[in-house]
């Protein structure tokens, strides 16, 4: 018989806050779900209301414990996920946001990103990022120029966090944050985990407006309920940890709007020559900090939304494979989906979209197979330069998040990688990463160990492609690739 | 072909005027044009109207096709729509009954496997998607035969995989009306030698069944003694329900 005590999650994520209520053997129990508002003010801009966010969390949380047939008191802790670099203000004293929550698509400081580019190999070599609209350091130093707020951001009485340190503020009154979400500021140190005096005057951050670093898992405070907030990480750290990617050489790839590949690299951060993002995965307690290399892929799912918001091709996501199945391969066309630029592991931001290869021939069948291939390259790109910066070569790919359901894409990515990709029995584990570390820090589960215990395959997909053919089509996807560069000439960048 | 019924074919010869153009039609129009006089096409309007197939424009009275025949030929659920939208509840299946779940359709008389999570015990296992079982000698074929709107017949002879499989009609019409009564099937050692397994309805908005989840293990986890464990059955019936419940939303 188990115990009867639950673990609770709150996702807060990109377009809605989740709660998931697990059990101990990591079986969800019930899920509640809010969808928040975008707000698109002007193009490039992605902003959030944070006081909004806040009313989503609190009322997940209340019907996913209900939906369980629970109350907080069989709640053993709770624990935190959040959409990573999105940057919040508020007043100390009151507790409201100064301005609108500036969201990690948002490309406003590229301008003033562009102007620090003297300071590069500065924050690659202390914050492990490269220069980019993406991290939350910039975004801070625009609110606080645009709206006037540094002489209350040096006095503390302006405060800054990432969606962990806005919750766990809401939640148990506490300015902290946890140290994978600090690792994603640029503002952070990290080899020594600390905020660095070098990286806040590079950026004008005040240093009085930051919260206290701590690790990814301990209890922070209290619910009003009495219930024990024990663990904070950044989604795709969460999602690295609820698959039990413990050993160094263990990598994650996880498939969203957007995709994230994350290896861990044990205790010493690796620096990437090739174009990863140096973070940090996990720190349990008063033990040492987990290392991770990240390759981010800004466009994967959001592509096949495209297809079917703004081509009409599909109906729905899940048509793309009914769709690429209407053919047997690609009809040599090629999709590089760089939207917003390429990230990892080009980061171009002068590159855009191509549809390489067109003939008569090409219908939409070998669009939808084209597109599904994109994602299946991307992956293939960053999993190179993950084995070529960590000496490793990748045996088995874990693949996890929606797009798992498309049986067509999981076989291409076994074909393009030459290893067998595996779909874990819980695809839900970012939420389920975050409850595993809340889980760790209060007792509910004993050690590391347990967690593995929890993980079990739901499928596996082997290579069934001969090694010519995939040469040739890695060629054609990279001469595909560079046709996207040089297109955004630099005046039109600003 | 046997007989026809008239008046079905003359609302088929409505519909076929209406589609012929952009025009929308009044009843003198479409009288003249099929040669029927106009109070048999008021009855066959009007019927046309309370089934969505035909609308009636307020200001002029006039008639074109309606939204609900527009929507006719799109309205199938696609399968890998239902493996998207049933891939949660598979997985929790799997996990407390720790056996491998699965989900089937119906194509050509055969039950096409559209999804698969393997057994959670991390021993060596092959993704069956794509594969086909027969219709009559497994859980989730005779969940669908049960609920089948069409009424197709299973492809071929009923051939005997053991001496446990339905090969008789008669048998396997008397097993549906169980199948149908009960709300779910079983399958005892029917396709294989020491395996048994357990299925449920997936059903769309409308009520039709559109797919079967179930699981299937060795006999000895399963139904120890020859009878199935009920807890078994409330697992995957469960699974089916909330399945069933999502595609309404």
């Amino acid at each position: 018989m188990p115990r009867p005590h639950y673990i609770a999650a709150i996702d807060q994520g990109t377009t809605s806050s989740r709660c998931i209520v697990f059990d101990e053997g990591g079986h969800i129990i019930s899920v509640a779900q809010r969808e928040h508002r975008q707000i698109f003010p002007r193009p490039g801009w992605v902003e959030h209301d944070a006081g909004e966010i806040w009313q989503c969390v609190r009322g997940v949380l209340a019907e996913a414990v209900s939906g369980a047939g629970i109350d907080n008191g069989q709640i053993a802790a709770l624990g935190i996920t959040n959409q990573r670099e999105t940057t919040v203000l508020w007043e100390r004293d009151t507790g409201r946001p100064v301005c609108p929550a500036v969201v990690w698509q948002d490309t406003r400081t590229d301008a003033l990103t562009r102007s620090l580019a003297d300071r590069e190999p500065l924050f690659r070599e202390r914050a492990g990022l490269p220069l980019h609209t993406y991290f939350s350091g910039p975004k801070i130093r625009w609110l606080l120029d645009e709206h006037d707020l540094r002489e209350r951001a040096e006095r503390g009485e302006v405060l800054f966090g990432t969606m962990d340190s806005w919750l766990l503020w809401n939640l148990t009154g506490r300015h902290i944050t946890d140290v994978t979400n600090a690792s994603r500021t640029m503002l952070m140190n990290i080899h020594t985990l600390e905020w660095d005096d070098e990286l806040l005057a590079a950026l004008g951050v005040p240093r009085a407006m930051l919260p206290e670093i701590r690790p990814s898992a301990e209890v922070y405070g209290r619910t009003q309920d009495g219930v024990p907030v024990a663990s904070a990480l950044g989604d795709q750290q969460a999602a690295l940890f609820g698959q039990t990617c413990f050993s160094p050489g263990e990598v994650k790839s996880t498939y969203g709007s957007g995709s994230f590949l994350l290896m861990n690299t044990g205790h010493e951060p690796v620096v990437s020559k090739h174009g990863l993002l140096t973070t940090v995965g996990y720190q349990i307690g008063a033990g040492p900090a987990t290392y991770a290399l990240e390759g981010a892929i800004a466009v994967t799912g959001s592509l096949v939304q495209w297809l079917r918001d703004n081509l009409g091709l599909i109906s729905s996501a899940a048509e793309i494979e009914t769709l690429a199945r209407t053919v047997d391969d690609n009809g040599g066309c090629y999709f590089v989906p760089a939207f917003s630029g390429l990230f990892a592991p080009h980061w171009r931001s002068d590159a855009r979209g191509v549809i390489a290869g067109l003939t008569g021939f090409v219908t939409k069948g070998h669009i939808a197979r084209a597109v599904l291939e994109a994602t299946a390259w991307q992956t293939r790109e960053v999993v190179d330069a993950m084995n070529a910066d960590s000496g490793l070569d990748l045996t088995t790919l874990r693949a996890d998040g929606g797009m798992t359901a498309d049986n067509l894409l999981m076989q291409t990515l076994a074909d393009v990688l030459a290893v067998p990709v595996i779909r874990p029995m819980v695809s839900e584990t970012t939420a389920l990463g975050a409850a595993y570390a809340a889980g760790l820090a209060t007792g509910y589960w004993p050690d590391l160990d347990s967690l593995r215990a929890n993980w079990h395959k739901a499928a596996e997909w082997r290579p069934a492609i001969d090694e010519q053919v995939r040469e040739r089509e890695y060629r054609n996807w990279k001469k595909a690739v560079a046709r996207t560069l040089d297109w955004v000439e630099q005046e039109e960048c600003a | 072909m046997g007989e026809t019924i008239q008046s079905v074919e003359r609302a088929a010869a409505i519909l076929r005027l209406l589609a012929s153009g952009p025009r929308q039609l009044g009843v003198a129009e479409l009288a003249r044009a099929l040669g029927l006089p106009k109070g048999t096409l008021h009855g066959i309007l009007r019927t046309l109207v309370r089934v969505g197939f035909v609308e009636q424009d307020q200001e002029t009275g006039k008639y074109r096709l309606g939204a609900t025949l527009l929507h006719l030929g799109s309205s199938y659920l696609d399968v890998n729509e239902l493996r998207a939208r049933s891939i949660n509840w598979a997985d929790a299946l799997a996990g407390r009954s720790r056996e491998s779940a699965w989900i089937g359709t119906l194509h050509e008389g055969h039950v096409l496997v559209i999804h698969h999570v393997f057994r959670p015990d991390n021993s060596m296992q092959t993704l069956q998607v794509g594969t086909y079982l027969p219709t009559h000698a497994s859980a989730l074929g005779k969940v669908l035969l049960a609920y089948d709107p069409y009424d197709e017949p299973p492809a071929g002879p009923l051939e005997p995989y053991t001496k446990n499989t339905l090969a008789d009609p008669a048998a396997l019409e008397r097993e549906l009306d169980l199948v149908r009564s009960r709300g779910w099937a079983a399958e005892m050692e029917e396709l294989t030698e020491g395996e048994v397994a357990i299925a449920a309805p997936i059903k769309d908005p409308r009520g039709l069944v559109v797919g079967a989840i179930g699981i299937r293990g060795a006999v000895e986890r399963l139904a120890p003694g020859g009878e199935l464990h009920m807890e078994y059955v409330s697992y995957v019936r469960d699974a089916a329900r909330a399945i069933t419940r999502d595609l309404a939303r």
